[in-house]
Parts: C-alpha cells; structure tokens; sequence
C-alpha cells in the first residue's frame, strides 16, 4: 500500500517494511536525475526531517522521509544508474526500512488524495 | 514578475517555467542534457530577451565608456565588441557586460537582468562632467542567442541573415522586412554562435521562423548555466559579485591598465595584479559522483573553511562531478587537494582547470 507526502516522496509498505522514493509528479519536475545521496545500512530515518538528497542536473532536492525507521537496504542500482528514478519512480524505490512508528501512515495521504493534489 | 516578448511561445512549447532576475524564464523544455548536446552539435535558439541594454552616446561617450569599463574601447573600429566588466571603487565588480561600438560617439552597453537597475543607477552617477546620453533600452528591445557550430547556416539559411563575414566578437547593424535589427557573433556557451537584438515583434517574428524551421532546438537557461560553466565563463551573482575583484576571478585580461585614462577600479586591480589577490577562482574535480552546490564550503586538510564553491555540476559534455570555487589563494594552485562539504558528507576534491571542455568559437 502506497503513502505519500505533501514533499513528493512516497512509502510503500508490506508489513513492518517501507519502500521510500520519490513521485513520478517529482521526478518529472526534476528532469534527468544524475546522483541520488542516500543514507547507509543500519542509519536511521525520522518522519519529516531528510535523509538524503536527489540531484537533477539543475539543482539538489532534499528528501524527506514520511516514516520513522530503520535502513535496512539502500537500493545500490541507483549508485551508477540514478536515472533509473527517471524510467520508473515508483518501481525504483531509494531506501527499504523497517517502520518503528506505523501509527504515522495516519499522517500521510493516499494515492488517491495525493493524485486528486499533484494532477499529473 | 516580469515576462520577455516571448512569453507565450515558452508556455506554449510547454517549457518549464521559473523566476530568474525578476523574469517568468524558460529553464527547460525537452531536458537540459538534450539542450546542451543540441548546442554542442548542431544549432539552439535562447531566448535571452530579460539582459538589458543601455546606449551611451555624445560628444564624451568613448570617454566616459572607458572610465566606467575595464576593457579599452579608445580608438576601435566601429563594429567591434567588448568584454568587460564595470568597476567599483574597490575593485569589485559592478555587472560583467558586452559593449558595442555602434559609432565614435555610440556605444551599446549589454548587462545583466539581474542588475539592470544598479547598473543604470551606476552608469548615471557616474556622468557628471561628461557630454552624454544614456538611454535605458531594456524594455524596448528583446534578444535571442543563436548558438552551435550550426548558428551560421541556421541564420542564414532560415531568418536570411548574412552573417558568414563577421568575425568573431564583431556586429553590424541592418534591416530586415524594415524592422532595425543588430547581430553579433557572441555568445554564452563556448560554441560559435550570434546573438540578435531587435523590437519585440522583430525577436518574436525571427522565433517563429525558427521553430517552424525545425532546424534550432528551443533551449533554457538551464543548459545556459551548464554550457557556459564547462568553459569556464563566470556568471554574475556566482563568479563575480561586488565584492569579487578581476583578479580574484581571473578576470586580469580584460581589465586593460595601460589605458591611458584613469578609470575606475583600476588602483585595487593595479595592487592585485602587484602583490596579489586574497583570493582565487580555480576549478575543483570531486572524485566522486556526488555534486559540489553553489554556496558549498571548501574545506584544506584541517578541515578549516577556506573558500566556497560558486557554481557546481555534473558535467554533461565532461562525464564528471566539477565545480568553480573562490577559495583562499595559498590552496588555489593546480593539484592542490581540497575537501568540499556536501550536505552531511566530505568528499576530496582536486584543482583543475576551470576550462573543463574546450571552447570551439569561428575566429
């Protein structure tokens, strides 16, 4: 089941596991991606404060991570292929954590009250 | 929010749109990278309307040019451009500009958007004692930049402008279906290419002609910045700023001291030149793929901040991370190894060149 942020990134959770990325609205909005900075095994992410950054050739975007938790992968395809998050944002997600604090999807937005706000 | 003449061709063409100098500006429209490659290759059309222009002409206007402007325009033939940049009195630097030699008593001042009113504000409190008159033509005339080892055919071949003659940094004045129209063979992004300035009907018309054409790639000044910066040219508000002298920026070259006129800035540029600079622009290599920011700190091998970086990318006709950077001059030679803060992470960086890619203008 797929959340999202009013920043653009989503989580997509199976279980007591999260997929975070970023939209396909942001993805568009940046154009070519060319380094995503991404937090390391083991680190942890807090709800609404960044854990990393992705950069479009124009300019670096602060990501957020719409759930508490802890990174238990980074998604190492995007080290030497960031432009992966360009083909397909939602399949390519960034980080996979373990959620410390479901309680806080409550605080995000479906998939449809985000696509209603971000028309594509 | 200011808009150009061609406005309405940019939401039309479904570019993505954003503010740049108090201008509604087109940053991309198919992708920068697309944008750059098509500059590099073949032909793009800029739209660059929102730089402003200010005629000075009179009796003392070649006078009164060279003691506002770094470059020496005494004696030049009509037809001639310069690069230059104004000075303050303490050797910073008011606006980098292009100046045009229309006439012995006329010249063609191109400035920056983003300092236009400064400018002006500068040109004007200048003039005391001197026979001139300056017009602010910034809202009268638009500008489009022609650029690609492709420009010549495309001017040419599709808006009927004879231009294989003009050399490089040179212009002329003509008609075209009646409307008074000035071409340049300048440019921003290290390839051959023209810039024309003309009424707003004029500028929109020669769009027009050049889309349906299908022979210029529409660009942003998203692949403007990156042209412009893998050649090492400066950017006003990156690279130079008033409190960033030609020295520093390494600019030297176009600041011409043996002019025999005093002019302003020159003292400060003088003592640089002599004892030199506090500080120095060099390139910066970061061996890694993270990207070095505008506003970055730059830091030596005791972690101490000793510069910033100015403009930073990954590079699109150079496949790495670079960037400019003012930094302290003791770590500006070549080699030297430097660190760059970005966000939470250092990472190592080299001094380059600032000319990462090569320039390739019709001389």
């Amino acid at each position: 089941m797929y959340y999202f942020t009013e920043t653009h990134e989503y989580v997509n959770v199976e279980g007591n596991v999260g997929y975070i990325g970023i939209t396909e609205y942001a993805q568009n909005e940046l154009g070519n991606v060319v380094y995503v900075d991404m937090p390391e095994t083991g680190d942890d992410v807090i709800a609404g404060e960044d854990f990393g950054a992705v950069e479009s050739v124009k300019a670096a975007s602060d990501l957020i991570s719409p759930v508490s938790g802890a990174v238990i992968e980074v998604n190492e395809h995007l080290i030497d292929n960031p432009r992966l998050i360009n083909e397909d944002a939602m399949k390519n997600w960034i980080i996979k954590v373990e959620l410390t604090n479901p309680e806080e999807l409550g605080d995000l937005m479906s998939k449809e009250e985000y696509d209603t706000k971000f028309k594509i | 929010m200011k808009k150009t003449c061609l406005h309405d061709r940019h939401v039309e063409l479904g570019a993505t749109m954003s503010p740049f100098a108090g201008f509604d500006m087109p940053i991309e429209y198919s992708g920068i990278v697309e944008e750059h490659e098509a500059v590099r290759r073949g032909c793009g059309v800029f739209d660059v309307s929102h730089m402003g222009e200010v005629n000075i002409s009179g009796h003392d206007a070649e006078r009164f040019v060279n003691y506002l402007f770094s470059n020496d325009v005494a004696g030049a033939p009509v037809g001639k451009v310069f690069y230059g940049m104004m000075l303050n009195r303490d050797g910073g630097v008011v606006d980098d500009l292009l100046v045009y030699k229309r006439g012995d008593e006329n010249f063609f001042l191109v400035i920056n958007a983003s300092n236009i009113d400064k400018d002006v504000a500068w040109i004007e409190g200048n003039a005391a004692g001197f026979d001139v008159e300056i017009i602010n033509l910034s809202d009268d005339l638009g500008e489009i930049a022609v650029q690609g080892p492709e420009a010549e055919l495309v001017l040419e071949q599709v808006l009927g402008i004879a231009c294989r003659e003009l050399e490089f940094y040179t212009f002329k004045e003509s008609e075209l279906d009646g409307a008074h129209i000035l071409v340049s063979r300048t440019g921003y992004t290290g390839e051959d290419g023209f810039e024309i300035y003309a009424g707003h009907a004029t500028v929109r018309q020669l769009w027009d002609e050049l889309m349906e054409s299908g022979r210029a790639v529409p660009c942003g000044l998203g692949c403007r910045d990156t042209l412009r910066f893998e050649v090492g040219l400066p950017l006003y508000g990156d690279e130079l700023a008033d409190d960033i002298t030609p020295v520093e920026a390494c600019l030297s070259m176009f600041v011409k001291l043996d002019k025999p006129e005093p002019f302003i800035g020159k003292e400060v540029v003088m003592r640089q030149k002599a004892e030199g600079a506090p500080r120095k622009l060099v390139g910066l290599e970061i061996n890694d793929r993270a990207i070095a920011r505008h506003g970055y700190e730059v830091l030596n091998d005791n972690d101490e901040v000793i510069g910033h970086v100015t403009t930073g990318y990954r590079g699109i006709s150079v496949d790495k991370s670079i960037a400019a950077a003012l930094v302290d001059t003791r770590y500006a030679a070549m080699g030297t190894q430097l660190k760059v803060k970005i966000r939470r992470k250092v990472f190592p960086a080299t001094v380059v060149s600032r000319k990462f890619y090569k320039k390739s203008y019709k001389k």
